[in-house]
């Protein structure tokens, strides 16, 4: 944890409380959106165990299941491209594009190209690519990343949207009514989507039993781009799979009641094979994720259907923002993905949690996150990350707690000082407990003093 | 009538003592033959939860040591009983008397009403309460049920407050989020915590609370640490100290 990590950001974006309390509000409304769903729902936690149990399950025998996959895809006209990485993937992607010769590519949002970096790749090779998505069009025009999987600009505020929009769009200066805005963007996206000669969606689900692709958006843009041009380009990761048409519909339940609190997502769109005349390109992509397979106690996050829930849940996350957990998918499954990625980089993220597991309750797919953000403290401190002070006074205290001669000692002196020394001593650079809050009282007496009975 | 180990975690022992004492007051009430074993110091929970897993084994292996022997082990703080029931297979998986232990470790109120039976605490408490639910009694002890889980609902420790007499209990705007303790989270990540912590209380305090209570001393000494540096007039108490004040 040597670099600035999650507390730094954290501590900068608390620091507007207005605009921290803001974004609490604004999550937490989804929250409440996504409980009220669920509570309609008697059977929720039933399907919570069962697509958990299918997503184990096909984690299991994922080979298999993605053979499965190419054989039918193909077999309904798919090309099924595979990718170990992030570059492959770019590479592939561009492969297609080039060909073409296509300059101009619609997207549908896709976590996964983010986390590829395509946008740049493809930019740098002379093609534009316009993300469709509402949210992710403002980021994109304000030259931004997504702040949050499935809200991505859920840390702008509509006033900074108008802003934006007139700068980019030429809306009206000061306008930042939601309804005149939405329209605007969609007059600028509809030349977009006109002129585009292919679209990239990301996949949702993709069905092994079948070889299609499932993709849920609720701004139909997805579909937008994939039947205006003729060439339809899906990039998944190997985690999106399941095995057959009737798992499909646990799924679909839990992800938009999770996601947003809609019972159901506006379009889910199913795709077998190209439409007339067109192309239809599966982008399976590895990057990392068979090697957290291969780790048991970090299989589950695979499971992760990025329904968003645990962000919105999470109470750090919804006052310290997205941008603080310096990765694509932030928030507690971010902070799992992420060091599995690159430990180094992303020391600080498994600690930016108070373990409260809210994040492993709301997950529909049951992934323990707080047991899984917990175990990733093991294994950084066993890496040597923890700073030296840290670890040093953790081996100090232990060593104290064995022997209650030196704690009982320690406690004297400890409460004995807390009590007579000068505030300003007590309250010095050092203590960060204090800086906001009163220490804990010293009274002249532990318990076991008071107790006084030597009775064990 | 059954043979408690009494647990009190360390911070209590050192900060609260008088939350160890209306544990006792409480426990013998009902019935209970306690034994405080003097040796005991600390679960580990502060080590286990900064991942330093080489600097838990010891104190976990001395805690099977210190209250394996006992019918069941009753500490006042859900964290630090968490910590046996939840934690410790990792360190004492397979270690004889370890089951047993697991199996019998308790949390204060979960004590009273799950195994000793009570429904009603008897006594009078003639103020508005709020109750704070800490995260490792709800979401690792399952003593409530919970805001995002779809289940039945439930509550003991409310449940046991709900019983005194005069007793109002407010109704919060957000049930059960988290204070921002977190054991070293509180102090690592400050500016979050306290935030939280803030909130927690102006939670409390919309919704008339004249005093905060909870399961966890430790929960309530990050809340009342920001209380008394912001000079807030809510008051705060263990849930210990107010039945057994109640109680008279
Ligand atoms: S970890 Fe669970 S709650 Fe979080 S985004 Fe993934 S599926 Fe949703």
């Amino acid at each position: 944890m040597a670099q600035a990590g999650h507390p730094e950001a954290a501590a900068r974006f608390a620091a507007d409380d207005a605009r921290a309390h803001w974004h609490d509000q604004a999550l937490w409304f989804v929250r409440l959106k996504r409980d009220r769903q669920a509570r309609a729902l008697p059977e929720w936690e039933a399907l919570r165990a069962c697509a958990e149990k299918i997503k184990a399950h096909t984690a299991s025998r994922l080979a298999d299941y993605l053979e499965e996959f190419e054989r039918n895809a193909t077999a309904a006209g798919a090309v099924v491209h595979w990718a170990r990485d992030a570059e492959e993937h770019n590479r592939i992607v561009h492969g297609i594009l080039a060909a073409r010769g296509v300059t101009r590519l619609v997207k549908s949002k896709s976590m996964l190209t983010e986390e590829c970096e395509l946008n740049p790749y493809l930019e740098a090779r002379g093609i534009e690519v316009v993300d469709t998505d509402l949210g992710e069009r403002i980021v994109q025009l304000a030259h931004e990343r997504p702040s949050h999987i499935v809200l991505p600009a859920i840390h702008k505020k509509k006033e900074e949207i108008g802003v934006l929009f007139h700068e980019q769009l030429g809306t009206a200066a000061g306008a930042s009514d939601p309804a005149y805005l939405t329209e605007a963007a969609r007059g600028h996206l509809r030349e977009k989507f006109l002129a585009a000669q292919a679209g990239l969606t990301g996949v949702n689900f993709a069905v092994a039993e079948t070889g299609g692709v499932v993709v849920c958006t609720n701004e139909g843009n997805a579909d937008m781009g994939t039947s205006l041009p003729p060439i339809h380009i899906a990039c998944m990761g190997v985690e999106k799979l399941v095995p057959r048409l009737a798992d499909l519909g646990v799924f679909t339940r839990l992800l938009a009641r999770s996601a947003t609190g809609q019972p159901v997502t506006t379009y889910t769109s199913h795709f077998h094979g190209p439409m007339a005349g067109g192309e239809l390109h599966v982008v399976v992509v590895d990057n990392g994720r068979s090697a957290l397979l291969a780790a048991p106690p970090h299989r589950r996050a695979l499971s992760c259907i990025r329904c968003g829930a645990c962000m919105n849940t999470c109470p750090v996350f919804r006052r310290s923002g997205g941008y603080s957990y310096g990765a694509v998918i932030p928030g507690p499954i971010g902070s799992i993905l992420s060091p599995a990625r690159d430990p180094a980089r992303h020391a600080t993220l498994p600690f930016a949690s108070s373990l409260c597991g809210s994040c492993s309750d709301v997950c529909p797919v049951r992934i323990d996150l707080h047991h899984q953000l917990l175990a990733w403290r093991g294994e950084l401190v066993a890496q040597g990350r923890l700073p030296a002070g840290k670890r040093l006074a953790m081996k100090l205290a232990s060593f104290v707690f064995r022997h209650p001669a030196l704690y009982r000692l320690g406690g004297r002196v400890g409460r004995f000082l807390l009590r007579h020394l000068p505030r300003a001593l007590l309250y010095g650079r050092w203590n960060a407990w204090g800086r906001q809050r009163e220490l804990p009282p010293a009274p002249k007496k532990s318990f076991r003093e008071l107790y006084g009975r030597d009775d064990g | 009538m059954p043979e408690v180990g009494l647990f009190i975690p360390c911070y209590v022992d050192q900060s609260y003592p008088q939350v160890g004492l209306a544990a006792v007051r409480l426990l013998q009430r009902h019935g209970v033959k306690l034994h405080y074993p003097r040796d005991q110091t600390c679960c580990g929970q502060p080590m286990a939860n900064s991942g330093c897993d080489e600097e838990t084994r010891p104190l976990a292996e001395r805690f099977l040591r210190i209250f394996g022997r006992y019918e069941h082990v009753v500490a006042p703080s859900g964290s630090c009983v968490s910590m046996v029931r939840n934690h410790y297979a990792r360190f004492l998986e397979g270690k004889p008397g370890f089951d047993h232990l697991r199996r019998n470790t308790f949390e204060l109120c979960e004590y009273l009403v799950d195994v000793l039976g009570v429904e009603r605490a008897g006594g009078r408490f003639p103020h508005r309460v709020g109750l704070h639910q800490s995260c490792h009694g709800l979401r690792e002890l399952r003593l409530a049920q919970g805001s995002e889980r779809v289940v039945a609902p439930f509550d003991k420790v409310r449940q046991l407050l709900a019983s005194l007499d005069g007793i109002t209990l407010v109704d919060l705007t957000r049930q059960d989020e988290c204070c921002g303790f977190g054991g070293t989270f509180a102090v690592n990540e400050e500016a979050v915590s306290c935030m939280m912590g803030r909130d927690r209380i102006a939670d409390h305090e919309r919704a008339g609370a004249e005093v905060i209570t909870g399961t966890d001393a430790s929960c309530l000494m990050h809340l009342e640490g920001l209380i008394r540096r912001d000079r807030r007039p809510v008051k705060v108490m263990h849930v210990a100290e107010l039945l057994a004040g109640a109680e008279g």
